[in-house]
């Protein structure tokens, strides 16, 4: 499968060119830095693509009076409004978002992983209220080993979601009722979706130990 | 010896009744290939019924137009590897098909195909139906429970429910056609199979149309009860493919499997020939008792006698069908496809053509075409039935569980006792 | 037999507690599946059973699993175009859609309007096939066979339209990132609208089979009721969602492809129920069928392909876009780092969100409900474990 051997190479995670500057606020750099350029210019941005603008209005205005430093940033990308927040705060936003702000939809929960970032997980849960017609994105950033609150309290939905997110990822959400696999086999090792989970990697192992020899590619 | 075997030809009663053992067994033996050529034939049409409702073909590739389907069927049944599972109860599940199979069969041995032709007459004998007919339910469950398996347990634990259910509706309709032998001249009732259609000779009706619509409501809680009693759609939940695979046999296969199968379209056949006989008249051709002008057919062998132009007519209706049949077969014949692979197929097809047209002509002979008429027009009446169950089948969803346990307490209980008491209150005020 | 909880290990089902009754009997444990007929692929549900009564469910799934997000970090964004189809293979041309307009989105670009016609045509065709195949299937899990022949018949006519369009029935890879490749080939107005006049007195046929038959309104009515709020806190969406009374619909909320531009109603119910969601999903397909014959009426001429670069490379940024796919709201989560190929790409699979709803539907109901329900949720396998 030469298709695999190029493409598993090409999003390195050891190429700082490849990183997701600007959607993902704290990209490369360590996270503790508060949201970085792309907020600047606030004139129409330039033709060769757009930039997250910043994202203005009550609702974060409240949530950032309440939240403070909690929300560490809160853009708009093509249109589509997603914010930062901590992950200590995570939380009290999401049950904020769900009980005030009419956000009763959780539309999906997942992660993606950054392994060359000092928090290298980043979980995300994007709501949809249907009352304002209007679908946000909350996201927060999780060191390696450390848990996400569950959101089944506030939406039965995360239950089956989050358990995905940990079978992939091995996020841990605290407060999940039943935290198992869901899709792969229980006695499966590793967290597929991590960007160091070659597939490779999977197939040899499985060629070695199975068939007894060295490589199946 | 021999004349003990021919001294029966001459008898008018069955050979139960003549006590005569060897006419016994060939009855016995005539019944048995009989039922398993028409469970064969009832397959090849429920097959290709219920696929020209469902806008299919149906088999088409083992003979012309999928003929010979049933008898591929059954090699493949036969050759089949039989499963028996580890932790199975070995005896059981070796007895549950045959527990099946002789229930179904046994039935057979009280019914009336004419007034002669019948194993035996039993003065008990619906009641002697009933009894051995619910048996078969026994079967099942041992069928089930011997599966080791839960999908097997839950179908026969399903059946037993339903069949105790339903038998109590069935047993009602029954009683309220036995009931009604008794309002002839006479005024004795009878349980005997062919006293119940010799009463409904002596009162001139059927008893699906007699104090009406009473024995037609009669007829209705018995025609819902059999299809309940025999696990066919829209009561089939104790084999429902989408809920239980297949209910009490999923575990079996092969020769074992396909005796349930023939057991369940034996009890089908059976319980078909119960109404039949109750209600429909058994024998008897439609208007029995119309027989018209008297005419003479002369004929070469023998003094011809006078006979009603109306029976003459209803004489010829067998031959008549198979005529029917056999020029279908001849139009498929000449329909099939002009390719040297066809050939066989096609001389295949003309064959059954003649065959069936030969019968045809046997059939027109008097003395064949006396004898034979009763059954004919019993075997009619069953298929109308037979009919209807592909008919259900291809027609209705499934019941639930609970609602199909309602349906036959609650409803279809209380209509049958209803006609029961109706019945004999008409019946004493009439 | 063996006990699932033991040999899975996979169960949360605890047998040890039960309610103790004046006839105290044992808790069967059923495993549904994965081999069973009416799971609709491979399914597990293990069935804590009391009698035939539902005390408690637990979905096994993955059986199925390919790790679609996994390939998709692994190809360009032009090559998994074709593995979206894969997902919810009975309704390739909406996963299709769905992720050609998130990659556009990414990009920034629009398909030109002629494409997004072209799009909505296959689109609404292939909600119909997906509701036909849906409608057979579970009339046959409720007992009734007939019904799935006719529907076949009827959605053959759909997979033979698409055949003349891009050469493949199922797994059609129809719509390219900025647009469509193929230009409709010549009488395919003719062909759907030829569709749509044969079409719609079948749907009356289905209807006139089932919705007004005793048993069906038995089986279905009042069976696997859930409440709109229910259905919000779970995440289910599409015409479950909708049965419950809740009117939205993404092509009404958010439009795309062409949507805007057409009139139809959204179909809901009132009692969540299955007869209801039965009753959605049939006005569902009428109304597929108005907005086909609208698109077809009104399809205008023009480029069909946007201009695309041979080498897409997204800017670096995440994009979510989802649409109403037959089974409910299908989003693709898109996060690019500039590179040729997706950093990550997650599915957001409708069927697997209501097959969650299960255990809520079935509880307290009985086994012949189970199957019922799980007809009725209409999942796909393949989008399921993904």
């Amino acid at each position: 499968m030469p298709d695999e051997t190029k493409g598993n190479t090409s999003p390195n995670p050891d190429q700082p060119a490849s990183q997701p500057s600007s959607s993902s606020p704290s990209s490369a750099k360590p996270p503790v830095t508060v949201p970085p350029k792309p907020t600047a210019p606030p004139p129409p941005p330039k033709p060769p693509g757009p930039v997250p603008m910043p994202w203005e209005s009550d609702m974060v205005a409240g949530l950032k009076q309440r939240f403070g430093s909690g929300i560490r940033e809160a853009s708009t990308y093509l249109g589509q409004s997603y914010m930062v927040v901590e992950r200590a705060v995570v939380y009290d936003v999401l049950q904020e978002l769900h009980d005030e702000q009419e956000f009763n939809y959780l539309v999906d929960c997942t992660a993606t992983h950054y392994p060359q970032r000092a928090q290298p997980f980043e979980v995300i849960w994007i709501l949809y209220s249907f009352n304002r017609n209007e679908r946000i994105r909350v996201k927060t950033l999780l060191a390696e080993g450390e848990a996400a609150p569950s959101a089944v309290p506030l939406w039965s939905t995360a239950n089956w979601l989050e358990r995905e997110v940990y079978d992939m990822f091995g996020i841990r959400f605290d407060g999940h009722p039943d935290l198992r696999r869901i899709l792969l086999p229980e006695d499966w090792k590793g967290f597929p979706l991590r960007k160091d989970h070659s597939i490779i990697q999977q197939d040899q192992e499985w060629v070695q130990i199975n068939l007894g020899i060295e490589s199946g590619q | 010896m021999l004349d003990y075997v021919t001294g029966y030809l001459s008898s008018n009663v069955t050979p139960g009744q003549a006590g005569n053992w060897v006419w016994a067994l060939i009855y016995i033996l005539l019944i048995f290939l009989g039922i398993s050529l028409a469970v064969m034939g009832m397959v090849w049409l429920e097959r290709k019924i219920l696929a020209h409702m469902q806008i299919r073909l149906g088999p088409m590739r083992v003979g012309p137009h999928g003929l010979l389907q049933p008898i591929a069927d059954s090699l493949k049944l036969l050759l089949k590897e039989d499963i028996i599972p580890e932790n199975a109860d070995k005896v059981v599940f070796w007895l549950a098909p045959l527990m099946v199979v002789i229930a179904a069969f046994t039935v057979f041995i009280v019914i009336p195909f004419g007034p002669t032709h019948a194993v035996t007459d039993m003065n008990i004998g619906i009641l002697f139906m009933l009894g051995v007919s619910s048996l078969g339910v026994l079967g099942i469950i041992m069928a089930g429970w011997a599966s080791n398996s839960h999908y097997p347990l839950m179908g026969s634990l399903r059946s037993s429910a339903q069949m105790v259910s339903y038998e109590i509706a069935m047993g009602l309709a029954v009683v309220s056609a036995v009931l009604m032998t008794s309002f002839n001249a006479g005024g004795s009732g009878t349980l005997s199979m062919i006293g119940i259609v010799q009463a409904q000779a002596a009162q001139h009706t059927w008893f699906a149309f007699k104090f009406f619509p009473l024995g037609l409501v009669a007829l209705f809680v018995f025609a819902v009860a059999m299809v309940a009693e025999t696990n066919r759609a829209p009561f089939d939940l104790p084999e429902a493919e989408s809920e239980l695979v297949a209910g009490f046999h999923t575990e079996y296969s092969g020769f074992r499997w396909s005796l349930f199968f023939l057991a369940e379209y034996t009890a089908m056949l059976a319980v078909s020939s119960i109404a039949v006989t109750l209600w429909l008249g058994g024998w008897m051709r439609p208007f029995p008792s119309w027989h018209g002008p008297a005419i003479t057919i002369p004929n070469f062998w023998e003094h011809a006698a006078p006979l009603g132009a109306v029976d003459f007519a209803f004489s010829l209706v067998p031959a008549v069908c198979f005529f029917v049949l056999a020029a279908f077969a001849f139009i498929g014949t000449l329909r099939m496809p002009k390719h040297p692979l066809m050939k066989i197929q096609k001389g295949g097809l003309g064959a059954l053509a003649l065959v069936l047209a030969g019968i045809g002509l046997v059939l027109l002979i008097p003395p064949v075409r006396d004898r034979i008429q009763d059954i004919f027009w019993f075997v009619a009446k069953v298929a109308v039935f037979m009919y209807l169950y592909i008919w259900y089948r291809g027609t209705f969803p499934r019941y639930r569980f609970d609602q199909l346990m309602k349906l036959g307490w609650k409803v279809m209980l209380p209509m049958g006792l209803g006609v029961l008491i109706a019945t004999a209150v008409v019946g004493v005020l009439v | 037999m063996t006990d699932p909880t033991k040999s899975g290990g996979a169960s949360h089902l605890d047998l040890a507690e039960r309610e103790h009754t004046f006839l105290d009997a044992n808790e069967l444990v059923l495993n549904m599946g994965p081999q069973h007929p009416s799971t609709h692929g491979v399914l597990r549900v293990i069935l804590k059973l009391d009698g035939e009564k539902v005390r408690g469910t637990e979905c096994v799934i993955g059986y199925l699993h390919r790790g679609v997000e996994k390939i998709a970090e692994n190809r360009t964004y032009t090559m998994f175009n074709p593995y979206v189809d894969r997902m919810d293979y009975v309704a390739a041309v909406s996963n299709g859609l769905g992720y050609c307009e998130a990659v556009e989105k990414l990009l920034n670009i629009e398909a030109p309007p002629r494409a997004n016609y072209i799009r909505v045509i296959l689109t609404e065709l292939n909600r119909l096939a997906s509701h036909m195949l849906w409608l057979g299937t579970h009339a046959l899990d409720i007992g009734a066979i007939t019904p799935l022949f006719y529907t076949f018949r009827d959605r053959e006519e759909i997979l033979k339209i698409y055949e003349k369009y891009c050469g493949a029935r199922l797994t059609t890879h129809a719509f390219r990132i900025g647009g469509c490749l193929y230009e409709t080939y010549d009488g395919f107005e003719a062909d759907v609208k030829k569709f749509v006049s044969f079409v719609t007195p079948k749907i009356d046929e289905y209807e006139e089979l089932l919705t007004t038959n005793r048993i069906w309104v038995e089986r279905t009515r009042g069976v696997g009721v859930l409440s709109g709020p229910d259905c919000i806190d779970l995440g289910v969406t599409g015409p479950v969602l909708r049965a419950s009374g809740v009117k939205w619909d993404l092509r009404k909320a958010k439009p795309y492809a062409a949507y805007s531009q057409f009139q139809f109603e959204i179909p809901t119910g009132q009692n969540g129920d299955t007869y209801d969601r039965y009753l959605v999903r049939v006005a569902e397909m009428r109304q597929s069928l108005r907005i086909v014959s609208q698109a077809v009426e009104g399809i205008p001429e023009g480029p069909i392909m946007a201009k695309v670069p041979k080498v897409l490379k997204p800017p670096v940024g995440e994009i979510y876009h989802s649409i109403e796919a037959p089974k409910g709201e299908l989003g693709y989560f898109i996060v690019s780092d500039g590179s040729t190929q997706p950093y990550r790409i997650r599915v957001r699979p409708p069927s697997f969100v209501n097959l969650q709803a299960l255990d809520k539907m079935v509880r307290g109901q009985l086994v012949a409900d189970v199957v019922a329900v799980i007809g009725t949720l209409d999942i796909v396998l393949g989008e399921v474990d993904r």
